[in-house]
């Protein structure tokens, strides 16, 4: 049985799944029965100064008849006193000692403020403190969340407050609202920050209602912009988690968020180098009980690859995300239809035809119907010659492993870009000069 | 008055209660969810009126119920019949791709329904007549395949009226396909909104005997031809003149046109045939109440002309199936109503000309089965008023046409369905008026360009 408790910051965790600070992390009924039910640890809602909150809330975005791919809100931080939160966070860690707590706070730019609200969140017990520099909507106009979180100075100054009092580790979230939010995780560190947590929310309009022209959520037939969470914004995510993961003047631990939903997501973030991972929009959809299958999935996972702990996969697929001229420009592979798999359904041919290189024939379809005997097997042909290896017939293809991608070997060394242009004596890059005048620079 | 089986007008509802119900939002967009949007898809080409099927599913789930009524309905005027009526399974549906996976198809033919009920229950006309062109058709016959010879040549701008000598329009769709899967009153809604595209329907009106067809030939440009078939053929048994002895027809078109409970239908009933029209007679003597019901076919099931899903129906409903039995004669009681039916075993042999094993009665072998009924459901009869029309050619009783323009050998007349293929599905009569549709238009535009350059 694989050791899937993890060690975040010198705090170690039963397990790396924890429960996103937001609606489910807003009372200590909800954490205790998350608790019961096997997350790890919980980041209470946001504490700071109560708030008053609107309806509606929440907006979604369906796919076909699947619920909430994507959802929005425009909800703030908790609506309830600071003192009721860290009491209940006090009960909650006389009753789970070995769950983790975490105190996300968010209060107005001050270092006295802040000073005083890390020194009540340790009081309560917290494991760990989050400091909310990513709330995109509402708070931010307000001068805190995002707002802080989008100026690097004033995310190192503030990180910087809080380690002058704070006795736990720090964690900073992270918008994702800016153009690199490495950068931000490295001003984080440079306040002192023990480690960062991200993506929060992305600035979103979840959509419009066509009869009454009102976005969603509508408060009244008005909205503002929201927070954009859930499965649909997961590969932002990671590759938001692999940037700060790979960026060298970070190199403190990451809590991953974004669309997890289930043990394979949270892989994916460990992977890519999130030591736990936070989940909010799947359990406000299916409620706790989905922790159940992350633990056993993960212990699964665990066990028939032979590692013997989670920590044992952080970080594993973080060299393997690289720059896009160090990949091997000789490295050939060609789709194949499995005629016997192979449904008849075109998809691959249309997607091809229209959508990429025009390498797969389809002969038109005969009119034919069952009543005039068997329908002739219809099975386009990839012109394997013509065919550039970009995967989209095997991504449209809906029959598993009906399409695959096969190495073509080519003879060739392998050379990126990189190399093709050291051999050459040229830059990879691409000047500015280069650029704007649209030629080779002088002297080429 | 027939003693039968009772049942109460609730029970009776209820068994004759759509076989296939209306689908909800909910499930309109579940099933249509499944659909891949595959093109050149299968299901079209599967299709007698190729109707886009992928694309009038795509508009289902972006909402537009009304552009996916019309994309249905632009292809085929009877969208809604063919959606509840159609053998799917051996047409769209046995061709979706998802049936090569080991899936369930697309649920095509309710998805159609629910779309084109969309547009009905609103009484919103999609489609539109074109501009008038001054030229008449008429249509004889108000069934499926003169409605839709007769829509289609609206929207090509010619003023056409179809005659009917029933008295409601509609044809077998109205009085002939099982109650439970479609009402008369589902059939007659879509006339209506066919008539709303400017179709003229005189029922009631018999060619030949209330309009001469000389009439017909002067005041119209052209004559389609959609009468279907005729009366169920005699068995070749005395049965015709005792009591309790009906066709198969009559008795699906009581259940259409009376309440069920006015419907006389025996205790203990033999349905005499093999074929679809057997099996709702069967059907729907079980769901009168007959407590026995035999299906009594020469053949084995192998040759047996209904679809699977027809005969799992029947069994479904309990229905018992005598194999290999032909009819000898019906025994009447003192009173002349059927009171037993005798039959023969029959061996098969070789392949006959229908491409079936052959059948011959083992002599010595007769049996009884005792009835109160006997419903004979063994094909229908080729109309004798073809043989009033001049120069047409018929090829054991059905009208020879041009496959490509359905123009038959009397170059003013054309035709489509039963009367043409002897006897099949309303898809393929709505196929065959669009065809003639086409194929009117196409003569008549010759002739007036003709005209023009004389």
């Amino acid at each position: 049985m694989p050791d899937l408790s993890i060690n975040f910051c010198g705090v170690r965790s039963p397990n790396p799944f924890w429960l996103a600070s937001g609606p489910p992390t807003n009372t200590s009924y909800q954490v205790m029965k998350a608790f019961d039910a096997g997350w790890g640890g919980a980041v209470w809602k946001t504490i700071g100064d109560p708030i008053i909150n609107t309806a509606s809330r929440y907006g979604s975005i369906d796919y076909k008849h699947e619920r909430m791919i994507g959802l929005n809100n425009i909800e703030l931080i908790s609506d309830r006193s600071i003192e009721t939160n860290f009491h209940e966070i006090s009960e909650v860690k006389k009753r789970f000692p070995k769950n983790t707590v975490i105190a996300s706070l968010m209060v107005e730019s001050k270092r006295e403020t802040w000073h005083d609200i890390v020194r009540r969140a340790q009081e309560s017990g917290a494991d760990l403190l989050e400091l909310n520099f990513g709330c995109p909507h509402g708070m931010s106009e307000r001068g805190m969340g995002a707002a802080v979180g989008q100026v690097p100075e004033y995310t190192t100054l503030i990180t910087s407050w809080v380690k002058e009092v704070a006795t736990i580790p720090v964690i900073v979230k992270l918008t994702p609202n800016v153009t690199d939010v490495a950068h931000m995780a490295a001003a984080a560190r440079q306040g002192g920050a023990d480690a960062v947590s991200l993506v929060n929310t992305f600035n979103s309009i979840v959509g419009i209602d066509l009869e009454s022209f009102a976005p969603r959520p509508s408060v009244g037939g008005y909205g503002s912009h929201g927070g954009y969470c859930g499965p649909s914004v997961k590969p932002i995510a990671l590759h938001m988690v692999s940037s700060v993961a790979k960026h060298p003047q970070v190199g403190i631990p990451i809590s991953g968020i974004g669309g997890v939903a289930n043990w394979q997501d949270a892989v994916e973030f460990m992977l890519l180098g999130s030591t736990s991972v936070q989940v909010c929009t799947a359990a406000m959809h299916y409620g706790f009980r989905m922790v159940e299958d992350m633990i056993d999935g993960l212990s699964q996972y665990l066990e028939d690859r032979g590692f013997a702990s989670a920590m044992d996969v952080l970080g594993k697929s973080v060299d393997r995300i690289r720059d896009w001229g160090d990949l091997d420009l000789n490295y050939k592979i060609v789709a194949r239809i499995d005629a016997e798999k192979c449904i008849g359904c075109n998809l691959c041919y249309i997607a091809c035809e229209d959508g990429a290189h025009q390498c797969i024939t389809a002969a038109e379809r005969p009119h034919g119907d069952l009543r005039h005997g068997e329908l002739a097997k219809h099975v386009p042909r990839i012109v394997e010659d013509e065919c550039v290896g970009c995967n989209l017939c095997a991504l449209v293809c809906p029959v598993p492993g009906c399409i695959t991608m096969e190495r073509i070997d080519t003879g060739r060394p392998p050379m990126s870009w990189r190399q093709l242009q050291e051999a050459r004596g040229k830059s990879p890059q691409c000047s500015m000069e280069e650029l704007l005048a649209g030629q080779p620079a002088a002297g080429d | 008055m027939h003693t039968g089986p009772k049942l109460t007008p609730e029970q009776l509802e209820e068994n004759f209660a759509d076989i296939n119900p209306p689908l909800t939002p909910s499930l309109a967009l579940e099933a249509g969810s499944r659909c891949l949007f595959c093109y050149d898809a299968p299901c079209i080409k599967a299709c007698p009126t190729e109707i886009n099927i992928p694309q009038f599913i795509r508009q289902i789930l972006t909402q537009n119920l009304v552009g996916s009524a019309r994309t249905i309905l632009s292809a085929n005027v009877l969208g809604h019949s063919c959606g509840r009526v159609c053998p799917t399974s051996v047409l769209c549906e046995g061709a979706c791709v998802l049936n090569a996976e080991g899936k369930k198809p697309v649920e095509i033919g309710r998805l159609q329904r629910y779309a084109v009920d969309h547009v009905l229950d609103r009484k919103i006309q999609v489609l539109r007549a074109g501009e008038a062109n001054g030229r008449r058709v008429a249509l004889i016959g108000a069934g499926p395949a003169s409605l839709s010879c007769a829509a289609e040549l609206r929207r090509l701008g010619y003023s056409t009226v179809i005659f009917d000598a029933k008295p409601e329009p509609g044809g077998l769709n109205t009085y002939g396909i099982a109650a439970y899967k479609m009402r008369a009153a589902d059939s007659i809604r879509e006339v209506e909104m066919i008539r709303g595209l400017g179709v003229e329907i005189r029922c009631g009106v018999q060619i030949g005997r209330d309009v001469s067809l000389a009439q017909l030939e002067r005041e119209y440009d052209a004559i389609f031809i959609g009468v279907g078939l005729g009366q169920t053929e005699d068995l070749s048994i005395d049965a015709e003149n005792i009591r309790r002895c009906v066709d198969a027809l009559s008795f699906i078109e009581k259940t259409k046109t009376k309440g069920f409970d006015h419907v006389q239908v025996g205790t203990k009933v033999a349905v005499i045939g093999g074929g679809n029209t057997a099996i709702d007679a069967a059907t729907a003597a079980r769901r009168l109440g007959a407590e026995v019901v035999y299906m009594i076919y020469r053949r084995s099931r192998e040759e047996m002309s209904a679809f699977d899903y027809e005969y799992e129906l029947a069994n479904t409903d309990g229905v018992s199936f005598v194999w290999q039995a032909a009819p000898v004669r019906v025994i009447p009681d003192a009173r002349g109503r059927a009171q037993a039916l005798e039959c023969v075993r029959t061996e098969l042999g070789p392949p006959d000309s229908s491409g079936r094993r052959s059948f011959q009665p083992i002599p010595g072998s007769e049996f009884q089965i005792e009835v109160d009924m006997v419903i004979k459901a063994v094909g229908q009869k080729k109309l004798a008023f073809l043989r009033e029309i001049p120069g047409l050619t018929l090829d054991r009783g059905k009208v020879v046409v041009n496959a490509d323009t359905m123009q038959t050998s009397n170059p003013k007349y054309f035709s489509g369905g039963d009367c043409v293929n002897g006897g099949g599905e309303v898809v393929d009569a709505v196929a065959h008026g669009k065809r003639a549709a086409k194929g009117i238009h196409a003569m008549l535009e010759s002739q007036r360009r003709g005209v023009a350059h004389a």
